[in-house]
């Protein structure tokens, strides 16, 4: 099992250098390069010449692309194009914001999702199971920026529960930060819960439909031992799964809401820095939003291995 | 003929109904609208009444009209990327598939190492090189879920390309164009079907979420993802103006969600094909 999880840790290494190479890739593709984009008008064949070996631009791009992520690697993000900032000052403490709201809202939905899946799968086809397929179904169609306002229209608009705006500052008590942060939550949870559900029940059914389930309630066996006793430790790592797939959506689909409230974070930062065509903070997003994925998947493969009686217990 | 349509069960009716009225409204939504896109009919934000239907936007234009004029954009947009999603994905998926050896390798690989980023990232990262526009819209976003298709594609090939009928006519030494025209894709027609549903519901979202974000379609043109956010002050005010367009996203994905669900419930659906 040791060997299994080294070999699924070098993986996710190698992906991680791939990944950051596609990412360099594809901030290459623009006709002209960055110092062009710097000098816009005002540039002179001299200064743009300058301007180039400055950043290094007369270098092959393989040479940039070990030069830039030896920088990612030692912390080194580079300079703001826009306000000649360090990208890492402005970079590390929104992932912070962006990591605070997911994990809140990650807190909420997975438990919930868990519960609801496992109880559908259990009384499959029965009201409450086509009941919440269908309300389910619903959800998993609506759009972040839909249920996010109809949430502002009611609760903060109509009733003033809470506020409409996810105004966060650096020192702000707990309290008022679940406040401020709870409606973007609350809309991330609506989205994910939907799909995790979905997802939890059909990895509980397809256990269930084993034989061994049956045998055991052909013994006589109660539902409730025959669920949590022999299918569900069988069910635990596709259920992991899915919840690191949901968690793995959640880092992106913060980027809507995060447009939706105002917050602070790193996705609302990146789609600033899309638009003003900021390239060393674009980059450094991409590659961040990227690396979390990508640890996300390996540690949730991580654990179902470890969750595996099969491979907990070898022959 | 008339078994089967009274097998279709009231859910599939209703996605097929919110899909037609859809495509109608794409097609024939601008010559449809009782005012220009752009006109400036009246004051910001009117509400609702008997002449604006669903009141007036940030600038004063009619929200009805560019609703029926925003469907050739937000429609079309993911329409085209979703067709181009699929000319890529399918002949490459199905040529992996029937090739094997170094050639899937390959393909699966790079396809792999895609889809290990989240596609709105690897998205945005192409609109910040290359800038918003139309035609990029449409080509990242199909080459990105191209590799979706792919995927499906090359698990349905290598399903059909182990059966008799597909080993006889291998056997039989016809050309590997043969084998994919005649052979795999009437046999795989089914499950594509279903899934270009899905891709297609994917795109419609991811489009008018990019737009939503100022980095999708641009003005002049009307979409519903922008004007879902050029009227989203609105709600903290109490006004219904942004939920009007985001309304119109949910009904088509919610329609078709139903109706992929009755193809896929219908049997259509293949074992072991992966998303």
């Amino acid at each position: 099992m040791i060997k299994l999880i080294l070999k699924r840790v070098a993986l996710g290494i190698l992906t991680l250098l791939l990944v950051s190479a596609l990412i360099f890739a594809g901030t290459q593709l623009l006709p002209g390069d960055v110092a062009s984009a710097i000098l816009g008008q005002n540039a002179t064949p001299e200064s743009l010449a300058a301007l180039r070996q400055d950043l290094g631009l007369d270098l092959p791009a393989w040479q940039r692309y070990l030069t830039w992520l030896h920088g990612f690697v030692t912390g080194d993000l580079g300079m703001s194009l826009a306000n000649r900032q360090p990208v890492a000052d402005l970079l590390w403490p929104r992932f912070g914001n962006t990591m605070a709201l997911a994990a809140y809202a990650a807190l909420v939905s997975v438990p919930i999702a868990v519960l609801l899946g496992l109880a559908a799968a259990v009384r499959r086809g029965g009201m409450f199971d086509r009941g919440i397929n269908i309300v389910a179904l619903a959800f998993v169609s609506l759009p972040e920026y839909f249920l996010g306002l109809l949430l502002i229209l009611f609760l903060s608009v109509q009733f003033n529960l809470l506020p409409s705006l996810a105004d966060t500052y650096s020192g702000m008590s707990f309290g008022d930060w679940l406040r401020a942060t709870t409606l973007p939550a609350l809309t991330l949870v609506l989205v994910t819960v939907a799909q995790m559900m979905r997802m939890t029940r059909t990895a509980v059914l397809s256990v269930m439909d084993q034989a061994y389930v049956e045998t055991a309630f052909l013994k006589g066996l109660r539902t409730k031992r025959v669920v949590l006793r022999h299918a569900l430790p069988n069910a635990a790592a596709p259920i992991v799964n899915v919840v690191a797939f949901n968690i793995a959506y959640l880092i992106t689909g913060v980027v809507l809401v995060e447009a939706i409230f105002n917050y602070n974070g790193l996705g609302r930062f990146m789609v600033d820095a899309v638009a003003k065509r900021d390239l060393p903070l674009v980059q450094a997003a991409a590659m961040v939003f990227g690396a979390a994925y990508v640890i996300l998947n390996s540690i949730a493969d991580i654990a179902a291995i470890a969750l595996n009686p099969r491979l907990r217990h070898p022959r | 003929m008339r078994a089967k349509l009274k097998a279709i069960p009231i859910s599939a009716w209703l996605g097929l109904t919110i899909v037609t009225l859809n495509l109608l409204v794409f097609v024939f939504g601008p010559m449809l609208a009782p005012y220009g896109m752009n006109e400036i009919v009246g004051a910001p934000f009117d509400p609702p009444s008997a002449q604006f239907w669903f009141g007036l936007d940030q600038n004063g234009r009619d929200m009805f009209s560019r609703l029926l004029a925003g469907a050739q954009m937000s429609i079309g947009v993911s329409l085209a990327a979703s067709l181009i999603s699929f000319s890529i994905g399918i002949p490459l998926g199905f040529v992996a598939a029937l090739f094997g050896g170094w050639v899937d390798t390959v393909l699966s690989r790079i396809v792999d190492t895609v889809m290990c980023i989240p596609v709105l990232i690897s998205a945005l990262v192409v609109l910040q090189a290359l800038g918003s526009s139309v035609p990029v819209l449409i080509f990242t976003i199909a080459l990105l879920d191209s590799t979706r298709v792919f995927r499906l594609a090359r698990v349905v090939a290598q399903g059909i390309s182990v059966l008799e009928y597909a080993e006889t006519a291998r056997l039989r030494g016809e050309s590997l164009g043969w084998l994919i025209t005649r052979e795999i894709l009437p046999n795989a027609l089914p499950p594509l079907i279903a899934e270009f549903g899905m891709r297609f519901c994917f795109t419609f979202l991811f489009v008018a979420g990019l737009s939503f974000l100022g980095l999708g379609i641009q003005p002049p043109f009307a979409d519903w993802g922008g004007m879902v956010k050029d009227n989203q002050q609105a709600i903290l005010y109490g006004l219904y103006a942004p939920l009007f367009p985001a309304a119109a996203i949910a009904l088509l994905t919610i329609g078709v969600n139903l109706v992929v669900d009755w193809l896929l419930n219908s049997g259509a659906a293949v074992q072991g094909a992966d998303r």
